[in-house]
């Protein structure tokens, strides 16, 4: 029997019980987002018979709430929509910068921050600015929602930690305090369309005294999956995010990557640049909190 | 699996189509409804010579499944000109500036330029390259290209 089907379920128990279903039945099931990873990779590497199970009509999945506590962001929103929303933009506007280095305009207008996570490349590029922004992934299961915190998500190459009859809603993301600010910068040797050689994410905060209270750093495309670098954040935290704290910042990232050579990078060359992005970020998001402080 | 029926419009016209799980929204507009405007570069997503607007978003239409094509309005070049008024200012100019030489990729760039200029009918030489960075032309060099959307930028705001 071909066995390629296509389904857009309407409400999340709907989209449950057809995975649930298809799982009992031995059918393979595949979400589908924007389909950006999803369409290249079965043309690509492999095309065998699958259900796409589309999760784009859902609500919770189109679904941006900018609360007092929290900022509840939809898994499967493209990354062109999230940046004409200018009051995300002035939230988090280095996770937005990440959603959109990824693709040209007409990948831009399909492809989500839910499937970048998903799909869990080590280069995933809005992965470490989602880990710096405390990020809580929401899961859709058959026992009601859980949440996995980013850095958590992602367990090896291509690997997370969803199960079979799971998916992914959206994001919870801490409303940043005063004096917060977010940044990313990834290398890549054209200046658009291409995967990161490295990347570095770096969120502060920054009190009235002009000390760093809050740091998280974030490294992506230099080990098999992004990885949180507490101890960057720990030479941060308690000075002023000043040249020689960031350098040491630097050095820490340095240390945390484990990267691989290939055509885009050699080992020795990976660790360096990572470094050099984690002190160019850091700078940008201590300027970003700096402005932020009011 | 049987095949799905798909209700969908394009460029203004209802069409009801049949298609596979697997087939993209492409091999619908070319192999199904017969308009073969729309070319296949690559199918990765990479050449922007498939380039469509989807419910007004500007895609890549071989990374787009055929099924998701229901209940959406699809404009593809076949409903840039008009038969009225001939062809849109982004055609005329890409003809008067000589700015093709095999033409596979100018589908993909007359309705990208199009979106463009309909969101900013002034925009700056930068602003016009990053928005075009997904349309790939292995013939003219791009620069004839950047000229036309400029001239035809220029037509639009002629207080510029
Ligand atoms: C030309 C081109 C350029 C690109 N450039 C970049 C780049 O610069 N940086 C970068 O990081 N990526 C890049 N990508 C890869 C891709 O566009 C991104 O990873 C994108 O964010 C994927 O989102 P999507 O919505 O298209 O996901 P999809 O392709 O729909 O899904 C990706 C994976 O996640 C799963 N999935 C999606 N949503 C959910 C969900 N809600 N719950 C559970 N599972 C889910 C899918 O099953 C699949 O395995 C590029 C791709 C192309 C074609
Ligand atoms: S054919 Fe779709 S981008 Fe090349
Ligand atoms: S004219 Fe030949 S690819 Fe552009």
């Amino acid at each position: 029997m071909s066995n390629f089907g296509y389904v857009a379920p309407a409400t999340v128990e709907e989209t449950l019980a057809v995975l649930q279903q298809a799982t009992d039945q031995g059918q393979r099931t595949q979400i589908l987002a924007g389909g950006t990873d999803v369409i290249v990779q079965f043309r690509s590497l492999d095309n065998s018979h699958r259900l796409f199970v589309d999760i784009k009509s859902l609500k919770e999945t189109n679904d941006v709430r900018i609360e007092n506590e929290h900022i509840f962001v939809g898994a499967a929103i493209p990354s062109g929509v999230l940046n004409e929303n200018a009051e995300l933009k002035a939230l988090f506007p280095g996770l937005l910068e990440a959603a959109d280095l990824i693709g040209s305009t007409q990948i831009q207008g399909r492809a989500s921050i839910g499937g970048n996570l998903c799909n869990s490349s080590p280069a995933g590029d809005t992965i470490p600015a989602l880990i710096v922004n405390s990020a809580l992934c929401v899961l859709a299961t058959n026992e009601g929602t859980r949440t996995v915190p980013t850095e958590n998500f992602v367990t090896g190459v291509g690997r997370n930690c969803l199960a079979a009859h799971e998916f992914l809603l959206g994001f919870q993301i801490p409303r940043p305090s005063a004096g917060t600010g977010d940044a990313y910068l990834r290398f890549i040797p054209r200046t658009e369309m291409d995967i990161a050689v490295a990347g570095a994410a770096v969120s502060l905060t920054i009190n009235h005294d002009g000390i760093c209270e809050r740091a998280r750093v974030s490294i992506g495309a230099v080990a098999p999956t992004p990885l949180l670098v507490s101890s960057a954040a720990e030479a941060l935290v308690g000075t002023t995010a000043d040249e020689d704290a960031l350098q040491q910042a630097a050095q820490a990232c340095s240390d945390a990557a484990q990267p691989i050579t290939d055509k885009r990078g050699t080992v020795e060359y990976r660790r360096k640049v990572v470094g050099v992005l984690c002190r160019r970020a850091g700078t940008i998001a201590r300027d970003r909190a700096l402005s932020n402080r009011n | 699996m049987s095949k799905i029926y798909v209700s969908t419009t394009v460029n203004g016209r209802p069409e009801d189509v049949l298609c596979e799980a697997h087939q993209t929204l492409l091999d619908l507009l070319r192999d199904e409804i017969g308009l073969t405007g729309t070319k296949e570069g690559c199918g990765t997503g990479d050449c922007g010579a498939c380039t469509v607007l989807l419910d007004d978003r500007l895609v890549c239409s071989c990374l787009v499944l055929a099924p998701e094509a229901d209940g959406k309005e699809i404009t593809t070049v076949e409903g840039i000109a008009d038969s009225q008024d001939g062809l849109h200012v982004v055609q005329q100019k890409l003809l008067e500036h000589a700015a093709l030489q095999c033409g596979v990729c100018t589908p993909g760039f007359v309705v990208a330029a199009k979106a463009l200029l309909d969101r900013d009918p002034n925009p700056d030489e930068k602003t016009i390259r990053y928005w075009l960075a997904g349309n790939l032309c292995r013939c003219t060099g791009y620069d004839k290209i950047i000229r036309a959307v400029q001239d035809a930028a220029q037509e639009l705001t002629p207080t510029k």
